[in-house]
């Protein structure tokens, strides 16, 4: 690894992409700053149309972008055509070439770099190896599975050695099982080679288990970025809080109080203590979430009272849903234990019991 | 008593004349059209010549013989027909560098039409078609008009100070290829179009992904892609180029003869109906072997690609 000032691999720096013009524009990336370091696995987390796989594409080079600068090692190729960037894709289709075998896929990219053939041949043997696909090296790729494909296309974006890989969405076509196992392989792919992966995906759970960091983007924005906890335990807006994982919202009236944190005064006139975004200063009334896992049911008052709704069963879980006094509806999941039943009935009057220190102020 | 094999086997014997009822429609137009004509064309070429054209039925090989060689007037020794050789070497040229620029031409034509909207892909398509409204012979005579020498390209290039003098390229080679190229691009540029409109851009996205150039893209993602595309554009500018008739005769002027104007010759002012018979079975014969030997090498490097 050269020794490089900034550790940065990714630096985007106020892209806007607009596509379209007069009444039909429409800014598919506004404003879009966000650094991805050296050998992370970073992924861009957001619903279908926010502008996720346009960043993505900006950076392989399939678009350009409106306005922004994007530097990688600290060099800016926005201006460069994709096939004068170190970087490499994992298509959402995988986009194999069909008139060629697995083995010829895999060479493309060093073939096309002007690599000798000994050269050529010797790298595809690896990579076949990495992704274990020794035996169908000659197969058309038209010839092998969903899965098969899917290594191939990794193994052919990794051939070239890129400085970044790319993946689009790369395990959507896949079937639960299977991407499980593919989540994990990635993962340690990428801790084996030590490449800088950028995931596109719109599975809240996929970026949690695979990321080091996340970036959650909504209608061309990126709002949060941070790792997986932060993203969960201390989402900063409402959209965060809502597209990772279940949540309740509550409103509250909140002061500052020590340590950064903050006093919320509950519509019960009970008061918790909350965690507030860094550069937040709480006042007023503001909306706090409490994630269903840090807040407990109990028989009484609790911090909210409220009766029971719905009980329903998980598995490992049960989520009950409560119906609270000031008219909102607020879920608790408890972990099922082997005696029998979650020891709650629908329609009892029940308090909730919120954590300490597990509420979230929000921005809005 | 009837057993279940013997309704089996009863079901499936209905099962096939049935099927064979279908089929009478198609292997009636097929014999009719096809064979049919085809056995008449090979018995006419082993008869005699009638006097006023038509046939006498009398067996004979002098129109085969006819074909390639020709009897001398004076000591009446067998040579080669030269006449006939450069005719076909002429068709065969002519047809051959017809097929390679409707490529070069219908290519990027048609890979500009696949790459715009879905919407707009239908208008440029309309457009292409356009010319197939109007009368080949009057399209023929429009070419005419512009590379005659006081025609609009001399007179351009006269203009233009390129040339002082007209050039000759009515009635020449030239003339014929290039009526050829603009009546046969339609014929390159739909199948070629048909093939590409079904290619899927992001393999090419991959390939510039992979470091391929534009060049290389082409080379070793698109034109492998779209080889059937490629293959049927050739064979249905090639075939119907050997046969042309009508654009030798108006721009060839008579003197410059491809196969189609020699056959016709024979069954019109030549009044020998087995020479044109036999003359269009070699036809025949040049097509199916181009297209033999096409499909063998198109076989071949799809092998070499697999």
């Amino acid at each position: 690894m050269p020794a490089t000032p900034d550790r940065n691999a990714i630096d985007v720096r106020s892209v806007s992409k607009i596509f379209g013009s007069g009444a039909d524009r429409v800014a598919a990336l506004d404003n879009v700053s966000v650094v991805i370091r050296e050998n992370e696995f970073f992924t861009l987390l957001g619903p279908s149309g926010c502008g996720k796989t346009t960043l993505l594409r900006l950076i392989a080079g399939f678009d350009f972008p409106t306005e922004g600068q994007i530097l990688l090692h600290g060099q800016d190729i926005a201006p460069l055509p994709p096939f004068k960037r170190p970087v490499n894709t994992v298509f959402q289709s995988y986009a194999l070439f069909p008139h060629m075998t697995v083995a010829q896929n895999i060479g493309f990219g060093l073939e096309m770099l002007g690599k000798p053939m000994d050269e050529v041949t010797a790298r595809v043997d690896q990579m076949l190896k990495l992704v274990k696909m020794e035996a169908l090296r000659n197969r058309k790729t038209s010839q092998i599975s969903g899965g098969q494909q899917q290594r191939v296309a990794r193994a052919r974006a990794l051939a070239p050695q890129p400085k970044v890989l790319l993946l689009d969405e790369p395990l959507s076509a896949l079937d639960y099982k299977l991407r499980k196992e593919m989540q994990i392989e990635l993962k340690r792919l990428q801790h084996e080679t030590g490449i800088t992966f950028i995931f596109v995906t719109h599975d809240q759970e996929e970026a949690l288990t695979m990321s080091d960091r996340i970036a959650v983007m909504s209608s061309g924005k990126i709002l949060q970025v941070g790792s997986p906890w932060d993203i969960y335990d201390k989402p900063s807006e409402r959209f965060v809080a809502d597209f990772i994982g279940e949540t309740n919202f509550l409103t509250a009236k909140v002061e500052p109080a020590e340590g950064g944190k903050a006093n919320a005064i509950l519509s019960s006139g009970k008061v918790i203590s909350a965690t507030v975004a860094e550069s937040l200063v709480p006042s007023g009334e503001a909306t706090i979430v409490v994630r269903p896992e840090h807040a407990r049911v109990v028989k009484g008052e609790g911090h909210l009272p409220g009766v029971i709704d719905n009980i329903v069963y998980f598995g490992t879980d049960t989520n009950i849903h409560v119906r609270l006094d000031d008219g909102g509806a607020f879920i608790v999941r408890q972990q099922n234990t082997r005696s029998a039943g979650c020891g709650f009935e629908l329609g009892e009057h029940v308090g909730i019991l919120i954590a300490d220190a597990a509420a979230q102020v929000l921005k809005d | 008593m009837t057993t279940a094999a013997e309704i089996a086997a009863r079901a499936e014997r209905e099962d096939i004349r049935k099927r064979w009822l279908l089929s009478t429609p198609a292997l009636v137009i097929i014999f009719l059209a096809g064979i049919g004509p085809l056995l008449v064309v090979v018995l006419y070429s082993f008869l005699t010549p009638g006097p006023y054209g038509d046939v006498k039925w009398e067996f004979s090989t002098d129109a085969w013989i006819g074909v390639f060689l020709q009897r001398d007037m004076f000591d009446d020794t067998l040579g080669i027909a030269d006449a006939h050789l450069s005719i076909f070497l002429r068709s065969v040229r002519l047809s051959f560098a017809t097929t390679i620029l409707t490529l070069i031409f219908g290519f990027p034509t048609a890979y500009f039409i696949a790459t715009r909207p879905e919407r707009t892909q239908a208008l440029w398509l309309f457009v292409i078609t356009i010319p197939f409204w109007t009368n080949l012979l009057i399209r023929t005579f429009a070419v005419q008009e512009v590379i005659r020498n006081e025609g609009i390209l001399n007179n351009a290039l006269i203009w233009l100070g390129i040339t002082s003098t007209p050039i000759q390229i009515l009635y020449t080679d030239w003339a014929i290829g290039i009526g050829m190229v603009y009546v046969y691009l339609p014929l390159m540029v739909l199948p070629l179009y048909a093939s590409m409109e079904k290619l899927d851009f992001r393999l090419v996205e991959a390939g510039y992904d992979l470091y391929a150039t534009r060049f290389q893209v082409l080379r070793r993602i698109i034109i492998p892609l779209v080889k059937p595309g490629i293959i049927a554009g050739s064979i249905l500018v090639f075939i119907p180029s050997l046969g042309a008739y009508v654009t030798p005769r108006v721009l060839g002027g008579g003197r410059q003869m491809m196969l189609g104007n020699l056959i016709e010759l024979q069954f019109g002012a030549g009044r020998n109906w087995p020479l044109g018979a036999a003359l269009a079975l070699t036809l025949t014969v040049i097509v199916t072997v181009a297209l033999l030997f096409y499909v063998r090498y198109a076989a071949q490097s799809e092998q070499r690609h697999g």
